[in-house]
């Protein structure tokens, strides 16, 4: 028996989202008293074993065949089914993104097992196994008991955050080579923002809003991001109107985040907004109408103008770096 | 070629959402229900086919008579016929598992729904569907063009987009900006009523959770609101209190 977990890279690192997984699955792993494995696919820089054992990673199984890089959809499912077969795996476990949770719903049809996905918090294991799952949009949580003897959980950001389990993590070299039978699309390119820290890997989420005016008035953002080392978000007007693009959108229809902190400037905080944010542990709101509704929910506010309060901020945080 | 739009039919985004009976139903009095809005995309795409590639759409929803007015909608804005699959959509397992054995059954080129349900957020159905079928599933589907059977599509990944070239069959989980959202006219909603409209039988299929209750989030404990001449406190508050900086 024993735990796998799918670790996606950025570059060749294993990105925080996936550390997050290791620690859920580590933490899971004393109730059920398994083993964790991970899986890890392409080039990887030799730091990144160690790093996952202190996470809880008690095996590291580095499938380098670099093909994989390029690789789709199937063909992650597939190897990662292998596995879980090989390995004995019983749960499977995965930070949520647009590559893990379709490869773990097919892996669920293929181990014949329960999913959940969105999933906010450790299973319970009191008398079933349950996961709390986050729904409507944020605005509310289902407790869902698993009920086929194999199970697949794909977690959301912050279900329980980096928590250190010193493992080995012992690499293991699989020698298994990508499946070119498996191929069923090609990805022919991709367009990515580089050098940024990616929305739902953030510890900290500034979004700004019309209240910013245009497009030209972003680069306070910006700085207050630098800063704070924080990814930047907007509202759904602002992307409708092409002022940033689409995959900074924040809110129901767009990215939901759950940062330990969201900073949300000239938003007024639209239902459909909020339910985009409502995981985030803290939430700052910078607006300058007191009526905006929403200072109804978040932990501390400004009312004032953004484009005064924003550089102060800027600044007091660069005097007590 | 055939096209089918699967939708789900969900509170409206504005909904107050509350549960009764010990918090294991949603109190679904006076809630607007809506096509899911990932759903109105696909329907939308899916008429932009018809006149295209000369399509014939059929819109399908896996649910009980509640859901016929979305359905109806749909054939308003342009699906040509409406299956419903009468049953409670239990589960994930159990809603994928009725749509595949309905695809079975019929040969389609192009199944297309939302990314994601809006009330359970599972964002998976595509791919259980096309992982039973052998189909091919990609989701978020932000474009689409189709060319006799090859496909290019753009997908949402996380910081920006991946171009992907494949072929029919193709499942695609739907969202902005496939298709500009097409509203009902008025000779849609006449013609709608003279639609083939399909009530058929759940096909035998398993669940593999069970809900067990509901939780509403914990409430904010109020707003700290700063002087704006004092930004400085704000920042000592999100060190030293909130511990998040």
């Amino acid at each position: 028996m024993s735990i796998i977990v799918f670790l996606e890279k950025e570059g060749s690192i294993i990105r925080n989202t996936s550390l997050e997984a290791i620690s859920y699955a580590s933490e899971l792993s004393k109730k059920v008293n398994t083993k964790v494995v991970c899986v890890v696919f392409g080039e990887l820089e030799s730091s990144q074993g160690a790093k996952a054992g202190f996470y809880g990673c008690d095996k590291l199984i580095h499938v380098n065949d670099q093909a994989f890089d390029q690789a789709v959809i199937n063909v992650y499912a597939h190897a990662l089914n292998d596995i879980m077969d090989s390995e004995s795996g019983d749960i499977f476990i995965t930070a949520q993104s647009a590559l893990a949770d379709p490869i773990a719903a097919k892996i669920a049809v293929l181990q014949n097992a329960s999913i959940a996905t969105n999933v906010s918090e450790l299973p319970d294991l009191d008398n079933e196994f349950s996961v709390k799952r986050s729904i409507y949009s944020g605005k509310a949580f289902e407790n869902l008991i698993l009920t086929s003897p194999k199970k697949i959980i794909s977690i959301k950001r912050n279900a329980i955050g980096l928590i250190e389990n010193q493992k080995s993590g012992l690499i293991e070299i699989s020698d298994l080579k990508l499946n070119p039978d498996l191929i069923d699309a090609e990805i022919t390119d991709t367009d990515r923002t580089t050098g940024m820290i990616l929305l739902p890997e953030a510890d900290i989420v500034i979004s700004a809003g019309r209240g910013l005016k245009g497009p030209e008035n972003w680069s306070m953002v910006e700085e207050l991001a630098e800063v704070l080392g924080a990814a930047i978000g907007c509202s759904k007007p602002v992307s409708d109107v092409g002022w940033r693009p689409h995959h900074e959108h924040v809110g129901q229809t767009g990215i939901k985040v759950a940062p330990n902190l969201y900073i949300a400037i000239g938003i007024s905080g639209a239902i459909q907004h909020l339910a985009g944010v409502s995981s985030s542990k803290v939430i700052v709101v910078i607006n300058n109408d007191p009526e905006a509704p929403f200072f109804k929910n978040a932990d501390y506010g400004i009312v004032g103008d953004a484009f005064e309060v924003v550089p102060k901020l800027i600044e007091v945080i660069r005097q007590n770096k | 070629m055939k096209i089918l739009v699967c939708i789900t039919h969900v509170p409206d985004t504005t909904s107050k959402i509350a549960f009764i009976d010990d918090n294991t139903k949603f109190e679904s009095t006076n809630v607007q229900y809506i096509i899911g809005p990932y759903e109105d995309y696909a329907i939308s795409k899916a008429v932009d086919l018809k006149s295209s590639n000369n399509a014939h759409v059929t819109v399908l929803n896996v649910g009980r008579s509640e859901s016929d007015p979305s359905l109806r909608r749909a054939l308003a804005i342009g699906a040509d016929d409406a299956i419903r699959i009468d049953a409670d959509p239990i589960d994930t397992f159990f809603v994928a598992s009725q749509i595949a054995s309905h695809i079975k059954g019929v040969t389609y080129d192009l199944i297309l729904m939302g990314r994601e349900s809006i009330d359970f957020n599972g964002g998976i159905v595509h791919s259980l569907v096309g992982q039973m079928l052998g189909i091919s599933a990609f989701s978020p589907v932000m474009q689409l063009e189709i060319n006799d059977s090859k496909v290019k599509m753009t997908r949402e990944i996380e910081g920006g987009k991946e171009y992907l070239e494949t072929n029919l069959p193709l499942i695609a989980g739907c969202q902005e900006p496939i298709a500009e959202w097409k509203i009902p006219n008025m000779r849609g909603i006449m013609t709608a009523r003279t639609k083939p409209f399909e009530v058929v039988e759940a096909y035998e299929s398993e669940t593999r959770s069970s809900n067990k209750n509901f939780e509403l989030p914990k409430e904010k404990g109020g707003i700290q609101l700063v002087d704006p001449d004092e930004v400085e406190k704000l920042h000592e508050l999100l060190k030293n209190e909130a511990k998040v900086i």
